[in-house]
């Protein structure tokens, strides 16, 4: 996946470099702007069983900031912020694994360097027994729950 | 000839009821078989009847989608084009609430039976903090009720179905505050057949798709409020019924 570049991004900006789960990295970069949650929506995504985006809703598109024709066929991980400790994926790899739901508050990485905070539910999609991939739902979290969060989420790298 | 049972959803709106009954005398012209409309006066006793294998064919609340498909063998046929289910959590115009996370645990929430909008009407209250455990809940048997319950304050916020919020009068709507409107925008009602029926699914899905082409199918339409159908497929179906079961926990 390629690198953010400078000029896509709104504000003062840290330079990060992630690498995921497949072995690539990315070369990040994070302002410190929050988008608010927009009211009464809700964020939807779908994605194969690799991780790669099959769909996406208009939500999606507003708060991320990429265009649809940019999200299909990426890996999900293009919203990783680089605030979100790497425990938190494995957790929710894992509850997949056991066929369960995963439910958690997590911090996510616009186009434009900026971030926002979701409360996400992922769900397995089992068709005739197989999982053909995943359903991930964004709902407005509560800012005690992101408060809790903020605090946290530095302990655990 | 056998008798199969057709049942719509407790939560349609009373101007339809007649509505209901046209359709399933349409029903059966079209299908040449003979349907009872069972109606039930809540979801409670519909979904026992749907577990005991009494009905063939229902207009289901998004709900109950879940399990009519994944545990009775339920396929989708068709649902209205372009009307979704969506909710407003209001208050009453004078309160001192101007957004949900002005609401503190304790509040009253007024509420109705109906489970898809009670379900996203309790996910708008989540950035209050609320949840079934921290508010008092009062079932009202209809909108209208809910609507009189923030008017003379005896609740302190109210779970509507967007239409139903409309349909009130202006004289009501012009007491209450909108806090905030859902915009899911895939979340449906949709016509389902059971499995003992199977064999009636393709000639009735031909028949819901063309019905706007005959003056006697739009009569029947209008009745129902609805401007046409549109074809569900499994597939549609799988991926409303995920997106609940996200909704769910």
């Amino acid at each position: 996946m390629q690198d953010m570049k400078m000029e896509d991004i709104h504000g003062e900006f840290r330079e990060y470099v992630l690498t995921y789960y497949d072995g690539s990295s990315r070369k990040v970069l994070v302002t410190d702007v929050e988008s608010p949650y927009p009211e009464g929506r809700l964020i939807v995504s779908r994605t194969d069983p690799e991780g790669i985006i099959t769909h996406v809703n208009q939500s999606f598109i507003d708060m991320s900031g990429y265009s649809r024709e940019e999200l299909i066929g990426a890996p999900h991980y293009i919203l990783r912020h680089p605030d979100m400790p790497p425990v938190a994926f494995k957790d929710l790899w894992d509850t997949l694994a056991r066929g369960e739901k995963w439910q958690g508050i997590v911090k996510n990485l616009r186009r434009d360097g900026g971030f926002y905070w979701v409360k996400a539910t992922v769900i397995s999609n089992i068709r005739n027994g197989k999982v053909v991939g995943y359903t991930s739902v964004r709902r407005k979290p509560s800012r005690q729950r992101v408060a809790e969060c903020e605090r946290l989420y530095p302990t655990l790298f | 000839m056998t008798t199969h049972v057709f049942t719509v959803s407790p939560d349609f709106t009373p101007d339809h009821l007649s509505g209901w009954f046209i359709f399933n005398t349409w029903l059966q012209k079209t299908l040449d078989a003979h349907f009872h409309l069972q109606l039930y006066d809540d979801f409670h006793s519909q979904r026992a009847a749907t577990l005991a294998d009494k009905i063939d064919l229902i207009y289901a609340n998004p709900f109950d989608a879940p399990m009519l498909v994944r545990e009775k063998g339920f396929k989708p046929l068709a649902r209205f084009a372009s009307v979704t289910d969506e909710a407003i959590i209001a208050v009453n115009a004078e309160s001192p609430y101007l957004k949900v996370e002005d609401l503190k645990p304790g509040v009253k929430l007024a509420t109705t039976e109906d489970p898809d909008v009670h379900m996203m009407g309790m996910i708008m209250l989540e950035p209050a903090d609320l949840d079934t455990s921290t508010v008092e809940i009062i079932e009202c048997d209809s909108y209208v009720l809910v609507a009189k319950q923030l008017i003379k304050q005896t609740a302190d916020a109210g779970i509507f179905l967007v239409e139903a919020f409309e349909d009130l009068s202006s004289v009501i709507r012009r007491q209450l505050r909108i806090l905030v409107r859902s915009q899911i925008q895939v979340v449906h009602h949709s016509l389902m057949i059971g499995p003992h029926i199977m064999e009636y699914r393709e000639k009735l899905l031909d028949a819901l798709l063309t019905m706007q082409d005959s003056e006697k199918g739009r009569g029947v339409l209008e009745a129902l409020g609805c401007p046409k159908w549109e074809y569900v497929d499994d597939e549609e179906m799988e991926f409303m019924i995920d997106l609940m079961d996200t909704l769910m926990l």
